[in-house]
């Protein structure tokens, strides 16, 4: 190699790929619902009757198919939360996330795994594990995950 | 029941935050070069390649084919295996198939990442469901912020607790020549870092690191042939978990470590693990977690690490060391590190960890966590298994 020193060069580059994904049956079924109805969807294996949020075709546990939906409350209690400080590329949108903002495990009532969804309040001081917490609803629903808007805590 | 298999060689590049002197092959290729070095191998002798990363870090599909020139298996098999976090582990579990199967004699296993060449946490968020989880999913700091408030509240470990783990690896490393950050922390300088997601603050996590990672399996035949200090592999274990972060049972101690480790321990006949193994190179993604996890190795009540760790148990002189490398918070590679906790283990029992040897070691357990709580761990001994 000659002995010439050369600057270390880095080239950027940015991925653009669109994808078209399919939600299935049961995915499609929840979207319907919080769009239409302003419900939670769950769905209950007939064999450990665990009932999972969101719905899916088979339960991992008994390897068995699903087909029995059950509603699940719009409230439930916060398991875990974090309010998110740091800033980082969304890969959805290309742009830095807005921040902070919070987000949480949330138990909903009727449910055996957790929601995760976002949280109204990113005050951490006003934040406790355990506290009950209520899905707050777009008046626009467009058949989204954020047709909910977020989940507001709710006193006792 | 699988052939005996013995670790033969080890190679890592020096980990760095970025290494802008090499692209992915020529990083891959240290590591190769260095493991066939340490075992006095060349290229000709593998019969097998297995390497691994996490795609989306790079986003150039198809390592196993555009690093041929790096990786050696060029007219060999190869094979790509990757599992998020644990691909490391993976790769070197899978590697240790390919030999115990019989059907191969020497196999090469490579991890490697090139963390500086993307956002981290833009490229964690590609594993999550699109429509589910990606828009408040904020990649492993905050899915590991929020386990760690469920442990504080379940626990009762504070921020104060966690931080120890964060001192002990970090000092740790100082005595490690290949890990990426070797300067040493207090409590204090943990507490007083920047809150990413909380409770985790940037002392508290692992960093992001470029480095690769290249391990040798050899057959009890080829194992004579080579060295005289061969680390077997004794057991391996692996559990698998949802892919739902929701859907991930919270109940108990981390439960795909637990039973990992738990069928380990069965099957090997250690019944008391924490005087039994000599040491541990433990997947820690996060303080806390390397903090509550300790339960899951069997060495302690379910939520009383923290009392383990203030006294000094886990420590370089302690009962059993845990992380003498400094572990996955002083170097985080993320395709290679599970593999280096393999080559760490394997380096404790074959005596060539250098300043961070602990005497005498000769059961060592490894492990590898990845994105959604699942678990690979291994058992490296310096006696030939039955």
């Amino acid at each position: 190699m000659s002995k010439e020193r050369y600057p270390l060069l880095t080239i950027s580059s940015t991925i653009e790929q669109p994808y078209n994904y399919s939600l299935g049956r049961y995915g499609g079924r929840l979207v319907r619902e919080l769009k239409d109805n302003k419900r939670i969807m769950g769905i209950k294996c007939p064999k450990c009757g665990r009932v999972y949020v969101p719905p899916r075709q088979v339960c991992g546990r008994c390897f068995k198919k699903m087909d029995e939906f059950v509603e699940v409350s719009n409230t439930g209690i916060l398991d875990a939360f974090t309010v998110v400080y740091f800033s980082f590329i969304d890969p959805e949108t290309g742009k830095k996330r807005p921040v902070p903002y919070g987000y949480g495990r949330i138990k909903l009532h009727g449910a055996d795994s957790e929601f995760l969804h976002f949280l109204q309040e990113s005050d951490l001081k006003k934040l406790k594990t355990g506290m009950k917490v209520e899905a707050v609803f777009e008046e626009n629903r467009t058949g989204s995950f954020k047709d909910i808007r977020y989940f507001k805590i709710i006193k006792d | 029941m699988g052939q005996r298999v013995a670790i033969v060689g080890t190679g890592q590049t020096n980990h760095r935050s970025s290494r802008k002197d090499v692209n992915g092959v020529e990083l891959i290729q240290e590591a190769t070069d260095r493991a066939l070095e340490d075992a006095g191998l060349s290229r000709k002798d593998i019969d097998a390649v297995v390497i691994g990363n996490m795609d989306h870090f790079e986003g150039i599909n198809c390592v196993d084919m555009w690093s041929i020139d790096g990786n050696g298996g060029l007219h060999k098999p190869v094979m790509k295996v990757t599992t998020g976090g644990t691909t490391g582990t993976t790769v070197g579990i899978a590697g240790y198939y390919h030999v115990a199967s019989g059907l191969f004699d020497t196999v090469l296993a490579i991890g490697w990442e090139k963390n500086s060449e993307s956002d981290t946490t833009a490229a964690i968020i590609t594993c999550a469901d699109p429509f589910w989880e990606r828009p408040t999913f904020g990649g492993a700091v905050a899915g590991l912020a929020a386990g760690a408030c469920g442990y504080m509240h379940r626990y009762g470990i504070t921020e104060r607790d966690a931080a120890l783990i964060a001192v002990r690896d970090r000092k740790n490393a100082l005595n490690n020549p290949y890990a990426h950050l070797r300067k040493e922390i207090t409590v204090e300088d943990v507490l007083n870092s920047p809150m990413l997601a909380y409770p985790i603050k940037l002392l508290d996590i692992c960093p992001r690191t470029d480095g690769a990672c290249a391990v040798i399996f050899a057959s009890e035949d080829k194992t004579k042939c080579i060295t005289d200090k061969p680390a077997w592999v004794h057991q391996v274990s692996s559990r698998h978990n949802y892919t739902f972060f929701t859907d991930v049972d919270r109940s108990g101690r981390m439960p795909t470590l637990y039973e990992a480790c738990m069928e380990i321990y069965k099957k090997e006949g250690i019944k008391d693990p924490l005087h039994e193994l000599d040491v541990v190179e433990m997947y820690t993604p996060s303080s806390f977690a390397g903090l509550v996890w300790i339960d899951a190795l069997g060495v302690c009540d379910e939520g009383s690490a923290a009392r383990l760790v203030s006294d000094g148990v886990t420590e370089m002189d302690g009962e059993l060391p845990i992380n003498p490398s400094g572990g996955v918070l002083s170097t985080n590679c993320i395709g290679a590190t599970g593999l280096i906790r393999i080559a760490e283990a394997a380096m404790q029992i074959s005596g060539k960890a250098g300043e961070h040897q602990i005497e005498g070691a000769k059961l060592a357990l490894a492990t590898g966590f990845g994105g959604c709580h699942w678990s690979d761990v291994l058992l490296i001994g310096s006696s030939k298994p039955n």
